[in-house]
């Protein structure tokens, strides 16, 4: 029988990680195909509301990716996106979901095999709690 | 306690005579006993319906609101009268700019914790209370055919049983003496957070299975004060409507981060919940987070930049990739 693979959503802020995400593509590294990429202005924009919905309608899996702390284009996003994280991330664990299943990483444009290496952390992780089953809608 | 009753119909009777403030919003002895209820005072005459006990639980500062507050051009300020959770939250309306500090006149009480009813109700086996009668440390409740004395501590809401501010940080008229903080109550969800994550998780499931979706806790809170919710919302339909354990965790999680910094855990979500939930120790928890991770306390300054619309080069990041 084939093995499980995860769904995973992919947050990619358009400044950084989308990029990063474009350079491991065009140096041909290789990483697990299991993520959806969603392109996003900036990481500040992401509403928690966003990975709730993940998660309830099958999303095994959330990565919010964004510039590094210093580089955002719009200067400040991902410090208040680093904020609303923070407290999103504990909220989350204190209830009860696995701490794996929702995370984040700082991707900078040129970090293509940065890039790679999240995404291989981010489906081993995933496919080690195997399918999502709280919060998913029936 | 009969003594600040009488101090406070005083002052209000003061502060009306004279005409510092048209309105004063307070505390009345509500339709069924160990049940007050808010009262809106304009008149000298109406003084008398005042009260201040250990059943005054709704958290006055809902009313204060940009949507809720009257709107009258040059009106004088409002006076209200407030417990120490209420104080922050007043304070909290202040630093998001709901009200302005000039617009009202803060009577502070000073408060010891209110009872739970619910766990009032399970120490007299669930029969019906006619009358009760608050004596210092204890509450004589009386039925068709039974009459009990109950200890006051034994039968407060959790959320006082964890409160470190029994008395407003700002006032403008202080009724009665402070009381003294009482150190043996801080905040903890220590025992939740002692469960591994799966029984946390089916705590929370239990909890928030009894939920029908009435949004009591919504409109009892005092910072729900969004025009709409993100619930109500139907363009787009953020998540169902009806009582499914999924939509319904998910409007509790995103409740809780849209009060998150901003929480004084007065405990009127729980209080107003008609099946039960226990929705203190979310708040609890994310109270101590913000205080942890971003050295804030939600309610004490109202110089304060909130956390959630604050930054800083160097929170930590422990948990970023």
């Amino acid at each position: 029988m084939k093995e499980w693979q995860p769904k995973i959503l992919a947050f990619l802020c358009n400044w950084c990680s989308y990029a990063g995400a474009d350079l491991a593509g065009v140096s041909r590294i290789q990483y697990p195909p299991n993520i959806r990429v969603i392109r996003v202005p900036c990481s500040g924009r992401i509403n928690p509301i966003s990975i709730m919905k993940c998660l309830q309608n099958g999303f095994d899996g959330v990565l919010v990716s964004g510039c590094h702390p210093g580089d955002c284009h719009y200067i400040t996003g991902n410090y208040y996106a680093r904020r609303k994280f923070a407290v999103l991330k504990t909220l989350l664990e204190f209830i009860g979901i696995e701490p794996g299943r929702v995370q984040f990483s700082w991707v900078s444009a040129g970090e293509g095999e940065k890039f790679a290496e999240v995404i291989k952390k981010v489906t081993e992780d995933v496919k080690k709690l195997g399918p999502a089953k709280k919060l998913v809608k029936i | 306690m009969e003594n600040i009753e009488k101090q406070l119909r005083e002052t209000v009777k003061k502060l009306l005579k004279e005409k510092k403030v048209d309105l004063v919003i307070g505390y009345s002895k509500g339709t069924l006993p160990l049940h007050s209820t808010p009262v809106f005072i304009t008149h000298e005459k109406d003084v008398d319906n005042l009260i201040f006990d250990a059943t005054c639980g709704n958290n006055l500062a809902k009313y204060l609101g940009k949507s809720r507050k009257p709107k009258t051009k040059n009106r004088k300020p409002i006076g209200i009268i407030v417990k120490g959770c209420d104080g922050r939250s007043i304070v909290q309306h202040i630093v998001e700019n709901q009200i302005k500090r000039e617009e009202i006149i803060i009577i502070g009480v000073p408060c010891d914790g209110v009872i739970d009813t619910r766990k009032l109700e399970e120490k007299v086996g669930r029969k019906e209370v006619l009358k009760y009668q608050v004596e210092g440390e204890k509450i004589i409740v009386e039925g068709k055919d039974f009459k009990n004395s109950l200890k006051k501590k034994e039968i407060l809401s959790d959320s006082c049983l964890m409160c470190k501010y029994p008395n407003p940080p700002v006032y403008d008229i202080f009724v009665g003496e402070p009381v003294p903080v009482n150190e043996n109550r801080k905040p903890n969800t220590d025992n939740l957070e002692s469960l591994s994550p799966d029984k946390r998780w089916e705590y929370f499931e239990k909890e928030i299975s009894k939920c029908i979706r009435c949004y009591a806790c919504r409109n009892a809170c005092p910072l729900c004060y969004c025009e709409e919710c993100f619930v109500d919302q139907s363009g787009p339909q953020w998540f169902g409507k009806s009582p499914d354990l999924s939509d319904t965790m998910i409007f509790h999680i995103v409740r809780t981060l849209h009060t998150a910094g901003r929480c004084v855990s007065c405990g009127a979500c729980t209080r107003a919940c008609p099946t039960g939930v226990n929705l203190a120790p979310l708040g609890i928890r994310m109270e101590k987070e913000i205080k942890d991770r971003f050295g804030y306390t939600a309610g004490l300054d109202t110089e304060a930049t909130p956390p959630m619309a604050d930054w800083n080069e160097n929170d930590k990041q422990e948990f970023i990739m």
